[in-house]
C-alpha cells in the first residue's frame, strides 16, 4: 500500500513532465497507475475477505506514537476498489474531454491524480492522525481543481468556499480525534473502534469528528460548497464531488459506526442532519435548470441518505448502507460524466436549450437511462437493491428496535422514504431535461466528442446493472463489514424478496414521484413561492463579507498612517502589554540607590538633556550630535563602572557612525518639507512619554524580580581554563562564540546589504585606484603632484571659471602627504588634516593589531581592534577622497568579510578534526617581547576573523556611503550643474571637523 | 540585586525621547530615534550587572568577588557593534531610496498621504475582490433556480439572464 502510494506522488510530480510531450494522450498513460493498483487490490481480496486485513506500518513521529500505519479491511476495500477503478475511468475519460490546448493541462492531471493517491491513503490509513493529513490534503487538492479556471470569478469563489467550509470542519475534526486518541491512548482508528471511548469526552470528541464528516460530504448546513464545487471542469465533478472525496465524510461515517452508534450524540446528529439533507437536497434538485447543478443536489440529497443509513448503527443498515455506497459511486460518476459529453457536444448544461438529443445520441441517452434508474431505485439495477435493504433495516428497526430507537426508526423511515420520492422525481427531470424532445426548443448544433468519451459512463452504469444481478457475488465484502455489528445475519441482498413490505414502500415511492413529475408546474409555482427551506450559502456570505469588510477597514486604518503609524501602533501595543503588566507587579526592588559615584547623576542629565534637545531640534545635524552627546555620554558610563572593554567599543564605534551620518546626510537636501505630520507632535510626545515610562518601569522590576545568583560567578574559573584574563573577551571568542559567530554573519550581511543598495551595477573590485603605481619606495615619501596620472583627472584649474593660473600652478607644484591627496581640488584639501593622517595612519594599524593580540587578557580584541583599524580607514577617506581610501586599502571588502567569516567558522569547525566539539579551543603558548606571555589558541584564530570582518564592514561603508556616492555626485553634476551638489561644501568641511574628531579619538584609543 | 535610580531614570528618558523621534515621518529622524533607543536599551542591559564593580579582568591580587558581572557586557558588547551595522544599513536605504527614486526635495520621506491611502484602498480591494468571487458563485447558483413565470409555459422565456452569464464565462464550463 505505501508503495503504490509511492507511486502515485511519484507519477503525479513527473506529470507535468510527461504532459508536455503527450499533450492530453498523457491521461491514458496515468489511468494505468490506478487501474493496476485496482488489480493488486483485486488479489488481495481473498484474505481480506477471510478476516485478515492488510496491514503495514512504517515509523513516523514515534514521540508522539504517531506511525504511517495503514490497514486495508473490507471496508477500506470497498472505498479502495471505487477511489481506483472508478479514478482509472475518469482519468481515461480525461483524454477525450480535453483539448492539447488546454491552458495548464500539466497542472490538472498532476492534482488529478496526486487526489486518487491521497484519497486510496485516506481509506486505508489506520492512523487517525495520518488519515487527518490525507483528509486536509484531499481538501487543498479539491481547492486546486475547482479553481482550474483561474481567470473566472465563479472558479475563484468556489474553491475557496470549499476550502473554507471543509478546513472549517477539519479543524474540529483535529480537535476530536486529539480527544479521542488522548482518552483512548492509542492512535490506532481500529484500536479505538474496538474498545470505543465513552463518557463526556467520547460525546464531545465523536461530536467534533462528526462535524468533519458532515462538511465534508456536504450536509445541512455546510451544503451549499457542491453546488458551488460545480464550476470545477466536469471530471472533477464526478470523480471529487461524487465518487470519491465527498464519500470521505461518509466513509469516516461508517468506518466510526461500529464502535460509537450507541453515544447519545450519534443518532440526532446523524439521523437529524442526514434526514434533512436528503430532502432539501432533493427539493432544490428539483428546480434546476442546470443539468449539474441538478446533479450536486442530488448527490447532497444522495450523500444525507448515505450517512443516515451507514450511520444509523444497525447491521441490515450497514449492509444496505454500503451496497448504496457502492451503487451512488456508479451511477452518480456516470450521470456526470453525461452531463460533460452533453455540454461538450451541444455546448450548454441548461436543458431549455437541449432539445431531441435523444435521438441523435441514443448510446449516451440509454447510458443515462441507466444510471438514472439506478439513481431512483427502478429494478433490476443496484441501487434498487440498495433501497430495499434500506427500507427493510429501518421498517425492522421501527418495529421491533428498542423502545428508544424505534423513534429513530420512524424518523429515518419517514426522511428516506420522502427523499427517495424526490429523487425519483429528479431522476425523470434530469433524463426528461436532457434527451427529450422540446417543440420550443431548437436542436441545438452538436460538436460530437470521440465516441471513446462514453467508455467510462458506459462502464459504469452497466456494472450498476450487471451488480444488480450478482449482488451474490458481492455481498460478502459488504457483507464483512456489516458484520461488525452485533444483530442477526439473515438478511441478504437481493433483486427479490417477495412481496415484502419494502416492496410496497417502493412502489408507492414510484407513484408518489410520478405524481411529482405529473404536477410538476404546481410544483415549481410552490417552489418559488416557499422560502428557501435552508439556504445556509447567504449566511455564508453574509459571514465572509462581514470578515472581509471588517479586514479592509482594519487595512485602511492602519495603512494610511504609513510607517508612523505601524511604530505608534506597535509602540501602543508594548505600552498596553507591558504596562499593564508592569502595574500589576508585587516583586519590587528592596533597596534602590540613588547613583552609583556621584558623578554619575551629572552624566545622566547632560545626557538626558541631549537626547530630549535631540527630540526638539529641527536639525537633522544637529540631532546626530546630540545623539552623540549621549554615545559618548555611554562611553565614560561604562568606564567609570567597571567595563573597560564597552567603553572601548563604544568610542570607536560611536565616531564611526557620525562620520557615516555625516557622508549621507551631505547628499540629502537640508531642509525637508514637512506636511501633516502624521502622528501629532503632542501625541509623539505623550506616546514617547508614557514609553519611556513604562520601559523604565520593567527595567525596575527586572532588577527586583532577580532571586537565583548570578551565572557570573563561575565564570572566573572558566576564563581562567580557556587561557584568558579578561573575561568579556573570552566570553566573546570561546565561551559564547556561538553567539558571536552568529553577530559576524549579520554584520557580513549587513555589509553586502549597504554595498548592494549603492553599488547600482556590480560591487566587486575595492575602492578606485590610482592609474599608475608608485613603487614601493615612493609610496612611503610624499610624492609629487602628477595630474595626468589620475584614471579620473579632475579638469585643470585653469579652464575652471573664476580660478587662475596662479592657484593652478600652486596645486601642481605643491607636494602631498597622502597619495592621492591630489585629486582633490585644492579648495577642498587641508594640509594639516592631510600630515595628521600621514602620521597616525600607521600607528593607528599598530595599535590595532595590539588590541586585536591582547584582548584575551586586556581590554580590546577582534571588535575594538577591528573597529581602530577600520577609524583609520576612515581618516584616510576624509583626508584623501575615494582614491586615497582605495590605496590605503587595495582589497575588496567582499574578500575580506569572507575571508574573516571563513577563519571564524574554519576555526570553529577545526576542533572536530582534533577530535573535540565545534568551538573546543586548544593553545599553545609563547613569549613575545613587549606583549608579554601571548597564548594563541583557536580562539585567537577566531577573534583574528572578527577583525577582518569588522575592518570589512566598515570598508564596505566606505566605500559605498563614502566613495560611491562621492562618484555618483560628481556624475550628476556633470549631468544638471547645481543639482544635488549645493551642499558639497559644507558637507566636506563637516567632513573635515569629523576627521580631527577621528583622529583626537585615534590618540586616544593609542594612549589606551 | 539593587539599581541605580539614575540609571534607571536615564534609560527611560533616551528611550522615551527615542520613541517620540521615531514617529516621525522623516526616515533620517526615525534613524536617529533608532540610535537612542539602541543606547537606552544599551543601558537597561548594563543595568542587570548590579551594582559595578572592577573591570573583569582577573589579575594578581583581584578578588573575584568584586569584579563586575561580565555576561551583560558580552551583550551589550555585541549590541554595540550591530548597532552600527544596523545604522550603515538603514542610511544606505535612506540613501537609495532618495536618489534612486529621484525625490529631490521630497528628501527621505518616501510616501505621503495620497499615496498611502491610495495603496490602503488596494489592499481593501483585494479583500473585497474575493468577495466578488463569492457573489458571482452565488448568482450562477441562483441564475439555475427555476422561476414559476417562465415555469407555466415550460418555455424559454428568462433565458436572456442566463445567456449574459454564459458570455461572462466564456466558452461555458469547457
Amino acid at each position: 500500500m505505501i508503495f503504490s502510494l509511492a507511486a502515485f506522488g511519484a507519477l503525479a510530480l513527473l506529470t507535468p513532465l510527461l504532459t508536455r510531450f503527450m499533450g492530453r494522450r498523457v491521461f491514458l498513460v496515468l489511468a494505468l497507475l490506478p487501474a493496476a493498483v485496482f488489480v493488486v487490490l483485486l488479489t488481495w481480496l481473498p484474505g481480506v475477505l477471510a478476516g485478515t486485513p492488510v496491514t503495514e506500518t512504517v515509523e513516523w513521529i514515534p514521540a508522539l506514537d504517531i506511525a504511517l500505519s495503514f490497514r486495508l479491511d473490507a471496508l477500506a476495500m470497498l472505498l479502495a476498489l471505487i477511489v481506483t477503478g472508478i479514478g482509472a475511468l475518469v482519468l481515461a475519460y480525461c483524454t477525450w474531454y480535453f483539448d492539447d490546448d488546454e491552458p495548464a493541462l500539466g497542472r490538472f492531471a498532476a492534482l488529478l491524480l496526486a487526489f486518487a493517491g491521497v484519497m486510496l491513503g485516506l481509506v486505508t490509513a489506520d492512523d487517525v492522525f495520518v488519515l487527518f493529513t490525507f483528509w486536509e490534503a484531499t481538501s487543498v487538492l479539491s481547492y486546486l481543481l475547482i479553481g482550474h479556471y483561474t481567470g473566472r470569478k465563479e472558479s475563484r469563489g468556489a474553491a475557496l468556499q470549499a476550502l473554507t467550509v471543509t478546513t472549517f470542519g477539519g479543524l474540529a475534526m483535529l480537535v476530536g480525534l486529539v480527544l479521542l486518541s488522548v482518552e483512548g491512548g492509542t492512535t490506532s482508528l481500529s484500536a479505538l473502534i474496538a474498545e470505543p471511548v465513552t463518557g463526556v469526552a467520547g460525546e464531545w470528541g465523536i461530536a467534533l469528528v462528526l462535524v468533519g464528516a458532515i462538511s465534508k460530504s456536504a450536509l445541512v448546513p455546510f451544503h451549499f460548497w457542491l453546488p458551488a464545487a460545480m464550476a470545477a471542469p466536469t471530471p472533477v465533478s464526478a470523480y471529487l464531488h461524487a465518487a470519491a472525496m465527498v464519500k470521505a465524510g461518509v466513509y469516516l461515517v461508517a468506518r466510526l459506526a461500529p464502535g460509537y452508534a450507541d453515544l447519545a450524540v450519534w443518532h440526532p446528529i446523524i439521523v437529524l442532519l442526514g434526514g434533512l439533507t436528503m430532502l432539501v437536497g432533493g427539493w432544490r434538485a428539483l428546480r434546476q435548470y442546470d443539468l449539474k447543478l441538478m446533479l450536486a443536489y442530488g448527490t447532497v440529497s444522495q450523500l444525507g441518505f448515505l450517512v443516515l443509513v451507514t450511520g444509523f448503527g444497525t447491521r441490515d443498515a450497514a449492509l444496505a448502507g454500503v451496497a448504496l455506497l457502492l451503487a451512488h459511486a456508479l451511477f452518480k460518476a456516470a450521470l456526470f460524466l453525461v452531463v460533460g459529453i452533453v455540454d461538450h457536444t451541444a455546448g450548454t448544461r441548461d436543458w431549455r436549450k437541449l432539445s431531441g438529443l435523444g435521438r441523435r445520441m441514443p448510446v449516451v441517452a440509454t447510458i443515462a437511462f441507466l444510471a438514472a434508474a439506478s439513481m431512483a431505485g427502478v429494478p433490476p439495477l443496484l441501487g434498487f437493491v440498495a433501497k430495499e435493504g434500506v427500507f427493510t433495516a429501518f421498517l425492522e428497526e421501527a418495529a421491533h428496535g428498542a423502545s428508544g430507537f424505534a423513534a429513530w426508526g420512524w424518523l429515518a423511515l419517514a426522511a428516506a422514504f420522502l427523499g427517495s420520492v424526490l429523487t425519483v422525481a429528479y431522476s425523470v427531470r434530469f433524463v426528461w431535461g436532457a434527451f427529450f424532445t422540446r417543440a420550443d426548443a431548437a436542436p441545438a448544433t452538436l460538436h460530437r466528442m470521440s465516441p471513446w468519451s462514453g467508455l467510462a459512463p458506459g462502464l459504469l452504469a452497466v456494472a450498476g446493472l450487471v451488480g444488480a444481478f450478482a449482488i451474490a457475488g458481492i455481498e460478502p465484502l459488504l457483507a464483512a463489514y456489516a458484520d461488525e455489528f452485533p444483530g442477526s445475519h439473515d438478511y441478504h441482498l437481493a433483486l427479490w424478496h417477495g412481496f415484502e413490505p419494502a416492496l410496497w414502500l417502493s412502489l408507492a415511492v414510484f407513484a408518489l414521484g410520478a405524481l411529482l413529475v405529473w404536477g410538476r408546474a404546481r410544483v415549481a409555482r410552490m417552489q418559488a413561492s416557499l422560502p428557501p427551506l435552508v439556504d445556509s450559502s447567504r449566511g455564508y456570505l453574509g459571514i465572509v463579507s462581514v470578515v472581509d469588510r471588517f479586514a479592509a477597514a482594519v487595512t485602511t486604518a492602519i495603512q494610511q498612517r504609513g510607517l508612523p503609524g505601524y511604530v505608534a501602533l506597535i509602540v501602543l501595543v508594548f505600552i498596553g502589554g507591558l504596562g499593564i503588566a508592569g502595574v500589576a507587579n508585587t516583586a519590587w526592588p528592596g533597596t534602590v540607590r540613588l547613583w552609583d559615584y556621584p558623578s554619575q547623576p551629572f552624566l545622566a542629565f547632560v545626557m538626558a538633556v541631549a537626547a530630549i534637545a535631540a527630540a526638539v531640534v529641527r536639525q537633522r545635524m544637529t540631532a546626530v550630535l546630540l545623539v552623540s552627546v549621549t554615545g559618548y555620554g555611554l562611553v565614560l558610563l561604562f568606564g567609570m563602572s567597571g567595563a573597560p572593554d564597552l567603553a572601548l567599543t563604544q568610542a570607536l564605534v560611536e565616531t564611526i557612525v557620525i562620520v557615516v551620518f555625516v557622508l549621507v546626510l551631505r547628499r540629502l537636501p537640508k531642509q525637508i518639507a514637512q506636511r501633516h505630520p502624521p502622528v501629532h507632535k503632542l501625541a509623539r510626545g505623550i506616546i514617547g512619554g508614557v514609553a519611556g515610562a513604562v520601559m523604565g518601569l520593567v527595567g525596575f522590576i527586572a532588577l527586583g524580580a532577580r532571586i537565583e545568583p548570578t551565572i557570573a560567578e563561575g565564570l572566573p574559573a572558566l576564563a581562567i581554563e580557556a587561557h584568558g584574563k579578561n573575561i568579556v573577551n573570552v566570553m566573546l571568542v570561546d565561551l559564547r562564540a556561538w553567539d558571536t559567530l552568529g553577530e559576524i554573519s549579520v554584520l557580513v550581511a549587513v555589509a553586502t546589504g549597504v554595498a548592494s543598495l549603492i553599488f547600482v551595477s556590480g560591487r566587486t573590485g575595492g575602492a578606485p585606484r590610482l592609474d599608475v603605481q608608485p613603487n614601493r619606495r615612493d609610496r612611503l615619501r610624499p610624492v609629487p603632484e602628477k595630474a595626468s596620472s589620475i584614471r579620473a583627472a579632475r579638469p585643470s584649474l585653469a579652464e575652471v571659471d573664476g580660478e587662475t593660473d596662479a592657484a593652478a600652478e600652486a596645486a601642481e607644484t605643491r607636494q602631498t602627504w597622502l597619495l592621492a591627496g591630489r585629486t582633490l581640488s585644492p579648495r577642498r584639501r587641508s594640509i594639516l588634516i592631510e600630515v595628521l593622517v600621514r602620521l597616525l595612519f600607521h600607528p593607528a594599524i599598530v595599535v590595532s593589531v595590539y588590541l586585536l593580540f591582547v584582548g584575551h587578557n586586556a581590554p580590546g580584541g577582534g571588535f575594538a581592534g577591528g573597529l581602530l583599524a577600520g577609524l583609520a580607514l576612515v581618516a584616510r577617506y576624509l583626508a584623501g577622497g575615494r582614491y586615497e581610501l582605495g590605496e590605503a586599502a587595495p582589497v575588496d571588502a567582499g574578500h575580506l568579510l569572507g575571508a574573516g567569516l571563513l577563519l571564524a567558522a574554519g576555526t570553529a569547525a577545526s576542533s572536530l578534526f582534533l577530535g573535540l566539539t565545534v568551538f573546543e579551543s586548544s593553545w599553545f603558548e609563547l613569549d613575545v617581547p613587549v606583549l608579554g606571555t601571548l597564548s594563541i589558541g583557536t580562539s585567537t584564530l577566531f577573534d583574528i576573523g572578527v577583525y577582518m570582518v569588522v575592518i570589512g564592514l566598515v570598508l564596505d561603508i566606505l566605500r559605498a556611503l563614502g566613495a560611491e556616492i562621492d562618484r555618483q555626485e560628481e556624475e550628476a553634476e556633470d549631468e544638471h550643474p547645481g543639482f544635488g551638489g549645493v551642499e558639497h561644501g559644507e558637507g566636506q568641511a563637516e567632513g573635515a571637523a569629523t576627521g580631527e574628531v577621528a583622529a583626537a579619538t585615534q590618540g586616544g584609543g593609542s594612549g589606551a | 540585586m539593587t539599581a541605580s535610580l539614575t540609571l534607571i531614570v536615564l534609560m527611560a528618558v533616551l528611550f522615551g525621547a527615542g520613541i517620540a523621534i521615531m514617529l516621525e515621518r522623516s526616515l533620517t529622524r526615525v534613524l536617529i530615534g533608532f540610535l537612542l533607543v539602541g543606547n537606552a536599551v544599551n543601558i537597561l542591559i548594563y543595568l542587570m550587572s548590579g551594582s559595578p564593580g572592577l573591570a573583569p579582568i582577573l589579575g594578581e591580587g583581584v578578588d573575584e568577588s568584586e569584579i563586575s558581572d561580565p555576561l551583560p557586557q558580552a551583550f551589550v558588547l555585541t549590541a554595540i557593534v550591530i548597532n552600527l551595522g544596523i545604522t550603515a544599513f538603514m542610511l544606505a536605504l535612506i540613501y537609495r531610496s532618495w536618489w534612486l527614486a529621484q525625490l529631490g526635495e521630497k528628501g527621505d520621506l518616501v510616501d505621503d498621504e495620497a499615496e498611502l491611502a491610495e495603496d490602503a484602498e488596494e489592499a481593501a480591494d483585494l479583500l473585497r475582490s474575493s468577495a466578488a468571487d463569492d457573489l458571482a458563485i452565488q448568482q450562477m447558483i441562483d441564475a439555475s433556480d427555476e422561476e414559476p413565470s417562465s415555469r407555466v409555459r415550460w418555455s424559454t422565456s428568462g433565458e436572456g439572464a442566463y445567456r449574459d452569464r454564459s458570455r461572462d464565462r466564456g466558452d461555458g464550463d469547457r
